[in-house]
């Protein structure tokens, strides 16, 4: 494929990302936002492809798609008379809204332009980076992916034990 | 051997006359007509022929010699059927849903070598990629359940996706256990790991003495994940009519009928790329037998792959006439304090028997 297919595709799946997320942002139906979701975050991994992180790609698929929009879905499906709440999608606080943009884009932009160090390369990432992310998660970024293990162990704990119903006669005693 | 592989693939995506990338698009339809075929024949006739002889009855003998051309038949009805979408279903939800359900079945196919010469994207975590993007269909069912407007099909849309997202877990860590004998997420390498003169000798099955347990787990799990019988509670018809699919008519239904079919497939061709050496030929050389020799090749890859493939989904439906159905209750036991702890087992005995003893 040519260069310029290339950037058509890229066009495309960006296009794709904003204007979904535009939608989940704006729609006043929760069940469609949560739908639109499905498509920002397809988009993203699509980014992450055209990055040569196809590892990345694929978690962000498994624990975006497959987690947290899967429990989003289940959350608003569970809940009772979700459809009759009137969404609220007007602008209210238009000055502090406007303060926060303005930062926002201020900041991304100082730092796009003047301090970041972009990595530039001609050539594409050959080869598997699967190895590479291994080797480096049990060497130099052991004690992060240790720490986040027990946070996921604690929050695991923590929900079996809310989920888990009383026992009947132990409350009687 | 390994330096024709993908050879085909690598030629047909070469191939855009006039500058359109046809080839990309005849590799992409190839599982596409494959699938359709083969639900056609093997999946619906197959099935009704073999629940039939387990049952003792005959099964579909009236269009054509011992019924053959009954799901053609079948097909002309649902083709001519009409598509009707209930007043109070949620229209858009209700039309997507039945496609995202099948797109989500069938780019797994994308990474799914059909012999060592045709593959549609050769990747390097193409084991990973066919395990999580059984995500997009999960979010089809929700789709289809919710837009239905119907308790019946919410109903089956939120048990079957419990029941893959739980099911999920025993099946990966499984599934991580052929991917630490094989050292390697790609899907050709990992066949190519298990390919040799002994035949079924070299198959990760037969190579480590644990191999067993992940492969039984697996094939639990993806019984669930396909919600195929015993764990077809999404579906039970004695409850919920027909689960998330119960509003759905026509070409919608069978638009459902072939992504069911097509994920069977799917789980049976990851399963026997696993631990079955997927295109590697069972057969052993034996002296001047060079029967392992004789049987390679892109041609008897494809052969073989298929026949695994099919093995396995002969075994599903076998089981499906078999077994009664288990309760919410009975599943999520199952799932979470039997089979999730013994992956577990499975992957520290897989780890102990890689680094130390091989």
């Amino acid at each position: 494929m040519t260069s310029t297919t290339y950037t058509v595709i890229f066009y495309l799946f960006a296009a794709i990302t904003v204007f979904s997320a535009a939608f989940v942002v704006f729609s006043r139906n929760v069940i469609y936002s949560a739908f639109s979701l499905l498509f920002t975050f397809f988009g993203v991994a699509a980014l992450y492809v055209f990055l040569s992180a196809d590892f990345i790609a694929v978690t962000q698929i498994v624990v975006y798609v497959g987690g947290i929009l899967v429990l989003l879905l289940f959350g608003v499906m569970f809940t009772n008379r979700i459809m009759m709440t009137d969404l609220k999608t007007d602008v209210l606080n238009i000055v502090p809204g406007i303060l926060i943009l303005v930062a926002t884009i201020g900041g991304l932009g100082y730092i796009f332009l003047n301090r970041a160090d972009w990595f530039v390369t001609s050539e594409r990432l050959q080869g598997s980076v699967v190895e590479r992310i291994g080797f480096e998660t049990m060497s130099r970024y052991v004690l992060p992916f240790e720490m986040a293990s027990i946070l996921l162990l604690l929050a695991l704990i923590g929900a079996a034990f809310l989920a888990r119903f009383d026992k009947p006669g132990k409350s009687e005693q | 051997m390994s330096t024709s592989l993908n050879a085909w693939s690598d030629a047909l995506s070469g191939f855009s006359p006039a500058g359109l990338p046809l080839g990309l698009l005849i590799i992409a339809a190839i599982p596409l007509v494959f699938i359709a075929l083969y639900a056609l024949t093997y999946g619906v006739y197959g099935e009704r022929k073999i629940s039939a002889f387990m049952q003792d009855r005959l099964g579909p003998m009236e269009v054509g010699k011992w019924g053959i051309l009954q799901t053609l038949a079948d097909i002309l009805k649902l083709l001519q059927k009409e598509d009707i979408v209930n007043k109070e279903a949620d229209k858009f939800l209700f039309v997507i849903g039945p496609g995202v359900l099948f797109v989500g079945a069938f780019l797994a196919f994308a990474v799914l070598p059909f012999g060592p010469a045709f593959i549609g994207a050769d990747l390097n975590v193409g084991l990973f990629y066919a395990i999580g993007i059984v995500a997009l269909e999960v979010v089809g069912i929700l789709a289809a359940g919710w837009g239905s407007n119907n308790k019946w099909a919410l109903y089956g849309a939120i048990r079957s996706v419990a029941q893959i997202v739980s099911y999920e877990i025993p099946a990966a860590i499984a599934i991580l256990c052929g991917a630490m004998m094989a050292g390697t997420l790609g899907m050709q390498q990992i066949i190519l790991q298990q390919q040799g003169e002994y035949g079924f000798l070299h198959y990760f099955l037969f190579q480590n003495p644990i191999a067993w347990l992940p492969f039984l787990i697996y094939f639990i799990s993806s019984l669930a994940e396909t919600n195929r019988a015993p764990f077809d509670i999404p579906e039970a018809e004695s409850e919920l009519v027909a689960g998330y699919f119960t509003e759905y008519t026509g070409m919608k239904f069978a638009v459902i009928f072939l992504a069911e079919y097509g994920s069977m497939f799917m789980v049976s061709a990851i399963i026997s790329i696993v631990f079955l050496g997927g295109w590697a030929s069972p057969l052993p050389n034996i002296g001047a037998l060079a029967l392992n020799d004789w049987t390679s090749g892109p041609l008897w890859g494809a052969f073989w792959i298929v026949m695994k493939g099919f093995f396995f989904i002969f075994i599903q439906m076998w089981l499906r006439w078999t077994l009664p159905r288990l309760r919410v209750d009975q599943l999520m036991h199952l799932c979470w304090k039997v089979l999730t702890p013994f992956a577990f087992v499975a992957f520290v005995l897989t780890a102990v028997w890689e680094i130390y003893v091989k």
